[in-house]
């Protein structure tokens, strides 16, 4: 092997030679060698790794950096109509600075003694996400919104005893992926066909599916194509009379206008809080949770941390702690439930700090704002010649699908045209949704102004032309 | 005047009691801390307000009763909160052994922090993407050189998310060859995360678990004895818990091999190993990193973290979708992949991470990271002196000998002379500035203490460390009670535990809290 350079590294104290010497003489060993006496020679890496030469100085490392990412183009230059799962939503300028901190940032696991601080900030967060679902219990974050549906499912299965689950097939394609993959092999899947008009599931079709076996019926609320279920009593109902649990997916944003779904009959409520305050991040920047009624069948069977508020030795000081923790995997490793780890603890920070911000009002005002920004691109849209907005007359939250079948272009082409002038439309469903046709899913912000929307509408008009 | 006298040894230490009140308590009627751009009147007039016309099987009466609270107030308070907890920036953080607690350099967070990457959504046309798929195509492609192995996905969210990728895979492999009902076990060592078996269990199959030898090494008996044409795979860490390198692991891997089953190496802790072993050359077909251990990226209170699962070619096929290609001239995701176990996550994976991950190795190369390894052993074994000086502790198997990267100590002879438990020590450390861990459960080294110094941590650093730790055993000697009554200079006091397994008492939220404890909403 070549001779090594001998360099200082700023983020290795004890490169410096004289502190490396000084070492290796405290610990009597000649070189480091030594400590890896237990590793055969047939396992040694017998030459130096293949990796670029370093960028050894901050300069040189940004410089190569910023070249790369300056080949993307962002949603801040142009104008982006994309959902399906990952939202653009203005980040308050504080949710980065408190998830900045580098107290916050860098910290992992400590005792309640030493990290008190993001305990409270997390009970907190679990409290104020408890404000948004009317429920008792919220779970410290996993790892996002399909691990939070798919461990929901699990929870279901074991606190009924049954081995079959139901979800609607109006549900994102990408997801029932991860749900299908993590109940296999012990729990079965069904789908709820959707109805073709209203997009709705399919309450008959429902009620022939529900049968002894089923542990629970899984949907979402909005739907993943945009559309609010407006039938959701009706559907926890019949899971119930059929001695299922009712689980709930819903993007927490919609909650100040949105009932919390614990009030028409939901038992477990899940979803992704990307859109509380967490930057899209190319899809980095999920979080999920899992909230229940403070029952302890359910508790127990939630594989999260849950932190929890005591008394101290002292009065007026409030102390915080684990919750249930011997049903965990830290615990009692395989006999845990499910498995528990690192997720997603600073993005639940953020999304508390940012429903702080927003309180009552601003959670009242965003529901609004979207649903009318929604309504009003969907009303612009559907008056071009030959697009079809699909379940337009249901209530729609952010999202919505348009039918380009009618102008004779694939919604690739669609999407082809409308990048060329400088927008990014919605996502392509031709694949994942066949009978919806050359469809795309657009999705609305508040971040778009009404001339944004007039934008979009303009530039399908010329794309279908 | 007179020269000040030096900073005592370990220093005075108090933690910030802010005595802050829960958010909820700092509601003040009417307060806003944002304002949203408002609704045209333009679109008012077109469509009213939907939400207000919504049925009332969904529409919500009420708005939820969060806290109303300016800007300010909420920025104080969770500054405050900040400053209440211990983050590796402000710690000599070689306590949370098996965590990998390095210095996240702050040039990658702010790399991370660009526009570039914070607004930009997955699903945009690959042309608009080609800056942060090429980062990942070539992150995966240092991950394979580091590990030896053909394909490396880094959509896993954390760790215990890539051995579960990995399981799913070993589980898609035995499949495609009509192997899966028959191999429903995995095999894994009690030195090994629990998430191995906790994964493998969710997964569906029986786990096995080894425990070590006399010697500390996972016992190649009990491995032989185990094997059979059930064995779906064997999941196992290296160096384990100890810090003690499996030097029989190729052993291992051939006898699981010839019996059919698949072996995954979990490499969260790679920090003493980089460049110096891989999971190829010991014979893995499946291995995976933690990109916030290894590789630098922060920890953030528990994640967002991110994993990455190599595989060879064999399993190459089963990977999670998409896998992201070069095809000489463009940057691509590639979803045709028929044999794919699916999604792990949503998308891709966690790009900042990724992201400063990559800047990580691309700001040390090949020399860097061997660097980091040799000097993450070479602290780790300076420390190991340093505590086996201090009365009441020692470092059980392998006497006498070297670690890698971490130790698993025991303070069993302090316990059973003093009546001191290792975890008063780590109520104790506290009051020092400092964190400490004891280990998984259960707790097969009795009274056990995880110290993992990376390459991070300077010789006055572990110093000052094992200085803190003989204080300590001072006091367990001499004057207990300061241990059983600790702590005393940290955020908060001894919190009673009791409520927290009580489901009468328990308070997951403040409304269940308000609730149990018969308060009415302030």
């Amino acid at each position: 092997m070549p001779a090594r350079k001998t360099l200082v590294y700023p983020y290795i104290p004890n490169s410096a030679p004289p502190a490396k010497e000084a070492m290796l003489r405290a610990v009597g060993a000649r070189n480091v060698d030594e400590f890896y006496a237990d590793i055969p020679d047939s396992l040694r890496l017998k030459r130096r790794l293949n990796l670029p030469e370093p960028l050894l100085s901050e300069a040189e490392l940004i410089r190569h950096v910023d070249g790369l990412l300056n080949r993307n183009r962002s949603t801040r230059e142009t104008l982006s109509f994309l959902g399906a799962g990952c939202y653009q939503h203005q980040v308050p300028a504080v949710c980065d600075e408190i998830n900045s901190r580098g107290e916050f940032l860098t910290a992992y696991a400590g005792d309640p003694y030493e990290d008190h601080g993001r305990f409270q900030a997390l009970f907190e967060y679990e409290s104020m996400m408890a404000e948004l679902l009317n429920m008792d219990v919220v779970n410290v974050p996993n790892y996002d919104g399909f691990q939070a549906a798919a461990t929901s499912l699990r929870m279901a299965a074991r606190i009924t005893g049954r081995t079959s689950v139901l979800l609607p097939a109006n549900i994102g394609a990408d997801k029932l992926s991860k749900v299908r993959e993590y109940l296999k092999p012990d729990i079965k899947m069904g789908l709820i066909p959707f109805e073709a008009k209203s997009g709705l599931l399919d309450l008959t079709a429902l009620k022939t599916r529900l049968d002894q076996q089923i542990a629970a019926v899984y949907f979402e609320n909005p739907a993943y194509l945009g559309m609010i279920e407006t039938r959701a009593d009706q559907i926890s109902a019949a899971a119930r009379l059929a001695g299922a649990l009712c689980v709930v997916g819903v993007d927490p944003l919609s909650l100040g206008v949105i009932r919390p779904p614990v009030e028409y009959g939901a038992d477990i409520v899940c979803g992704d809080i990307q859109t509380l305050g967490i930057h899209m991040h190319y899809g980095g920047g999920h979080g999920g949770f899992i909230a229940s009624n403070d029952d302890p069948r359910f508790v127990m069977e939630f594989p999260s941390r849950l932190f929890g508020v005591a008394p101290t030795s002292v009065e007026g000081e409030y102390g915080f702690g684990d919750v249930a923790y011997e049903r965990t995997s830290f615990a009692l490793r395989e006999e845990g439930k499910e498995w528990v780890g690192t997720a997603a603890a600073l993005w639940g920070i953020t999304a508390g700090v940012y429903l702080a911000l927003m309180g009552p009002q601003g959670m009242l005002e965003i529901g609004e704002g979207l649903m009318q920004r929604c309504r009003f691109a969907m009303q612009k849209i559907a008056r071009i010649p030959g697009l079809k907005v699909t379940f337009a007359d249901t209530p729609h939250f952010t999202e919505f699908v348009v039918d380009f079948s009618g102008t004779g272009q694939t919604a690739a082409a669609i999407n082809k045209g409308l990048l060329e002038r400088d927008i990014f439309g919605g996502k392509d469903l031709s694949g994942e949704f066949p009978s919806l046709g050359q469809s795309l899913l657009f999705c609305v912000s508040e971040v778009h102004t009404q001339a944004d929307l007039g934008r979009l509408a303009a530039a399908l008009k010329e794309v279908v032309k | 005047m007179k020269p000040i006298a030096p900073k005592p040894m370990p220093r005075r230490f108090h933690q910030a009691r802010w005595d802050e009140p829960v958010i909820f308590e700092l509601s003040q009627p009417g307060q806003r801390g944002v304002l949203l751009p408002p609704v045209e009147a333009g679109i008012e007039e077109e469509v009213g307000n939907p939400a207000r016309a919504l049925p009332d099987s969904v529409r919500r009466p009420e708005p939820p009763a969060l806290p109303e609270m300016s800007q300010v107030h909420v920025l104080r308070h969770y500054a405050r909160l900040s400053q209440e907890n211990l983050g590796a920036d402000l710690n000599i953080d070689v306590g949370q052994g098996t965590c990998t607690m390095k210095y996240s350099p702050k040039v990658n967070d702010q790399l991370a922090r660009t526009p570039k990457l914070t607004e930009l959504h997955p699903l945009q046309d690959e042309s608009t993407v080609q800056g942060i798929l090429e980062v990942m195509y070539r992150m995966e492609g240092m991950l394979k050189e580091i590990s030896g192995m053909d394909r490396v996905t880094l959509q896993p969210g954390a760790g215990s998310a890539a051995i579960y990728a990995n399981v799913c895979m070993i589980r898609a492999y035995h499949a495609s060859r009509g192997q899966d009902k028959r191999r429903d076990e995995v095999i894994t060592t009690i030195f090994s995360h629990p998430s191995n078996g906790a994964a493998a269990k969710v997964a569906g199959t029986k786990v096995i678990t080894l425990y070590p030898d006399a010697d500390g090494y996972p016992d190649l008996e009990a491995l032989k004895a185990a094997v059979s044409d059930r064995t779906a795979a064997l999941l196992i860490t290296n160096p384990e818990d100890t810090g003690i390198f499996n030097p029989r692991i190729e052993e291992f891997v051939r006898i699981v091999h010839a019996a059919g089953g698949l072996c995954s190496y979990d490499q969260a802790n790679a920090n003493g190993i980089l460049g110096i072993t891989r999971a190829r050359e010991a014979g893995f077909d499946a291995c995976h990193f933690n990109l916030h251990k290894t590789f630098s990226t922060p920890h953030g209170c528990g994640g967002p973290a991110s994993g990455a699962s190599g595989v060879t070619e064999a399993l190459a096929p089963f990977l999670p979708v998409p896998t992201v290609e070069f095809d000489g001239r463009k940057y691509y995701l590639d979803y045709d992949r028929p044999q794919s176990i699916g999604k792990t996550r949503p998308f891709y994976g966690v790009a900042p991470n990724i992201l400063r991950a990559y800047a990580w190795i691309m700001s040390l190369g090949a020399d860097g990271l061997r660097e980091v390894a040799e000097v993450a052993v070479l602290n780790n074994n300076y420390l190991l002196k340093k505590v086996l000086e201090i009365r009441g502790a020692g470092a059980p198997y392998a006497k006498g000998k070297r670690r890698i990267e971490q130790v698993r100590y025991s303070w069993e002879q302090l316990t059973r002379e003093t009546g001191v438990h290792s975890e008063e020590i780590e109520t104790r450390v506290a009051d020092f500035g400092m964190h400490y861990w004891t280990s998984h459960h259960p707790y097969v080294v009795p009274e056990p203490m995880t110290l993992e110094p990376t390459e991070s941590y300077s010789k006055a650093d572990l110093d000052e460390y094992a200085a803190m730790l003989k204080q300590i055993s001072d006091e367990a000697y001499t004057n207990p009670q300061i241990i059983k009554t600790a702590p005393h200079n940290s955020t908060v006091h001894r919190t009673r535990h009791e409520p927290f397994d009580n489901p009468d008492e328990w308070a997951v939220t403040w409304r269940a809290y308000l609730r149990k404890t018969g308060q009415k909403r302030g």
